[in-house]
């Protein structure tokens, strides 16, 4: 009875193994760097790792639904070229409010275009996104040529500040949380796992499945939007590829969270923590003294390690069950 | 079965993908003497087979690899094929009596990596999307650890005057050595029994295994063959670029992908075959080099790209309907 009810437990909250990685990370890395904790290092690292978090949590939405976007990179170097282009140093709060709904608009029509080519077209997700995003690169080179653009010193200063001595960031993630936790007691929610996980049963069942699909790709389009608002706020400027580099990241947290590649499982908590670990794991080679030509190595094999450390459970299990 | 999806099953049989790919190619080419004159002629021919030839040797495993299904895709080919040449090049270091030590680097270290993936997707369950992309950062690593950022060595002679200089009737050997592992690969595919049950597993695992097929060990060799044939392609490229540097491979590994994909092999699995690829390569690369020859700019070349592959995927990359 308690073994059935754990074993619910654990399969509903795919992230717990994710957080308990997370918190053996993170001891290492506090036995080796004593001042992680402190206001100033924590919001730094969490300043620098929010594009990457709400990236993320774009990218889990379309993983949930079944689906995979790799052009979520690309696009957000396209979104910071929008930004740039509408913010400069004299802004007023207006202006950015303005500029950064406009990014969340056009990351939308760059997500309905995936979403039209996946769901509608029934094209496959990862050969589509990939050719989607030659042109967002294409289209962020030409708002973008050169690197450049300034953002005003107060913007740059609330996107720092810590609020009643907490990290921005975490009031973002907190508000990400709480809407999902919203989110997943609705229908929609319930559309979106019926999709990922068997999208013919779904469709029999009468869930509109080519609808929730396209969806799943806007709000990783509106995610990018976000995410490229967060980079342009802690960076300041802006170039036409600041953000290609993140596509791949953005799904080794998702998977590193317990969310499932081939969908109908997880949630946005576990793309955070994937997010966390990912970093975690960078700060323990750099306070270990890790050789500089080494590290590379390490980092990956640890990833490797932790991507492995669900499989070889289940392993492990399947071998004493013979 | 409806009446729309007999349909595509129809246009799917009538129009044979990668022969669509390989008309695509003849009309792209001549459609580039359009645009520029001197485009059409027979060095330019043969200098873009030869360009496809390194695409199309790279991406031979990574056909392998997406027929056996099971969402399977080699992210990791990009990194082996940079490791394939970089192990030439420094342990040859020019000399031509050390070619057969580079070609069997190059080639079993891309099995050693093969094998690991192989055990990653099959035994840990790890799905091949992460755990190649994962392989390709141990790679990488590798390289770094090896070489510790310095290049250190030379390219033989002799790689140079076989692989992509003129050797027979003006034709570099590395065209030579594509139309070789074409007939390999259409042997491998059609006339043996690996090949048989690799599409029986890219087309239904369980019913595969129920029929006696050891599932597990033909996904193992899959991945060893696809590193395997990655790391032989970069002894390859090597002989063509006659240098090595970090980033040497990554430029092929989603070109590998599309290439597969342009040809006419399913994503999904379990149909394909590897001279679809050999036209996809052929398709890719000509675009590549019409773009180059109108001299755009960068940012419009990659917006037509883009264009171009939504296009080559919508002919025939549609899955099938839900309403069936």
């Amino acid at each position: 009875m308690v073994n059935t009810r754990a074993r619910y437990f654990f399969a509903r909250n795919t992230y717990l193994f994710s957080l308990l990685l997370l918190a053996i990370l993170l001891s290492v890395n506090y036995s080796l760097q004593d001042n992680l904790f402190e206001l100033r290092i924590l919001n730094n690292s969490m300043r620098t790792l929010l594009p990457l978090i709400v990236l993320a949590v774009g990218q889990s939405v379309v993983i949930i639904g079944g689906g995979i976007d790799l052009s979520v990179g690309t696009m957000v170097s396209m979104l910071v070229a929008v930004l740039v282009k509408l913010i400069d140093a004299e802004s007023s709060s207006t202006d950015i409010v303005l500029a950064v709904l406009a990014a969340c608009g056009v990351g939308a029509l760059a997500g309905t275009l995936n979403g039209v080519m996946v769901a509608v077209l029934r094209l496959q997700p990862i050969v589509t996104t990939y050719a989607t995003s030659f042109i967002f690169s294409g289209v962020a080179l030409v708002l973008l040529p050169r690197p450049g653009g300034q953002i005003p010193t107060e913007l740059r200063r609330f996107y720092a500040g810590t609020p009643n001595g907490i990290p921005l960031a975490f009031y973002v993630i907190g508000i990400l949380i709480l809407v999902w936790m919203l989110l997943r007691s609705t229908r929609y929610a319930q559309f979106l796992f019926a999709t990922g996980s068997n999208d013919k049963a779904a469709y029999t069942t009468g869930v509109p499945v080519k609808i929730i699909r396209l969806t799943t790709y806007i709000w990783a389009g509106v995610f990018a939007g976000l995410a490229a608002s967060a980079l342009t706020f802690s960076t300041g400027s802006g170039q036409a590829n600041i953000g290609d580099n993140m596509t791949l990241d953005s799904i080794v947290a998702v998977v590193l969270g317990g969310t499932r590649l081939s969908g109908g499982k997880g949630g946005i908590a576990g793309a955070i923590i994937g997010v966390m670990i990912l970093r975690v794991i960078r700060n323990v080679i750099f306070f270990a003294d890790v050789p500089t030509w080494s590290q590379t190595l390490v980092n990956a094999l640890i990833i490797i390690a932790a991507l492995a450390g669900p499989g070889l459970v289940g392993l492990i299990r399947r071998v004493v069950n013979k | 079965m409806n009446a729309s999806s007999d349909r595509i099953l129809r246009v799917r049989r009538t129009l044979n993908p990668p022969l669509i790919a390989l008309l695509l190619a003849v009309v792209l080419f001549f459609a580039g003497g359009l645009v520029k004159p001197n485009f059409v002629n027979l060095d330019q021919a043969t200098n873009i087979v030869r360009l496809a030839a390194f695409l199309g040797i790279i991406a031979a495993g990574q056909t392998l690899v997406i027929i056996s299904g099971g969402e399977g895709i080699d992210l990791s080919v990009g990194a082996v094929v940079t490791l394939g040449a970089m192990l030439t090049f420094r342990f040859t270091d020019g000399d031509n009596n050390l070619i057969p030590l580079g070609l069997l680097l190059a080639c079993g270290s891309g099995l050693l990596i093969g094998l690991l993936n192989g055990l990653g997707v099959s035994l840990l369950r790890i799905p091949p999307l992460v755990m190649t992309l994962g392989m390709t950062g141990v790679v990488q690593g590798t390289v770094l650890v090896v070489t510790q950022g310095e290049m250190l060595g030379a390219t033989p002679r002799l790689m140079a005057k076989w692989i992509a200089s003129p050797l027979v009737l003006g034709i570099p050997g590395v065209i030579f050595i594509w139309l070789a592992l074409g007939v390999a690969m259409w042997l491998v595919l059609n006339r043996t029994t690996y090949g048989k049950y690799l599409f029986a597993i890219g087309t239904n695992r369980t019913a595969a295994r129920l029929s006696g097929v050891r599932v597990q060990f033909i996904v193992v060799a899959t991945y060893m063959l696809s590193g395997l044939l990655a790391g032989f392609g970069g002894f390859i490229l090597l002989g063509f670029s006659q240098t090595v540097f970090l980033q040497l491979g990554n430029s092929y590994l989603f070109p590998s992908i599309a290439a597969v994909v342009v040809g006419g092999t399913l994503l999904s699995g379990g149909m394909g075959s590897y001279w679809g690829t050999m036209s996809g390569a052929l398709v890719l690369t000509l675009i590549d080099s019409l773009l180059r020859a109108m001299e755009l700019d960068e940012a419009y070349q990659l917006i037509i790209v883009g264009i171009i592959l939504l296009a080559l995927i919508s002919i025939y990359g549609r899955q099938t309907s839900l309403r069936q």
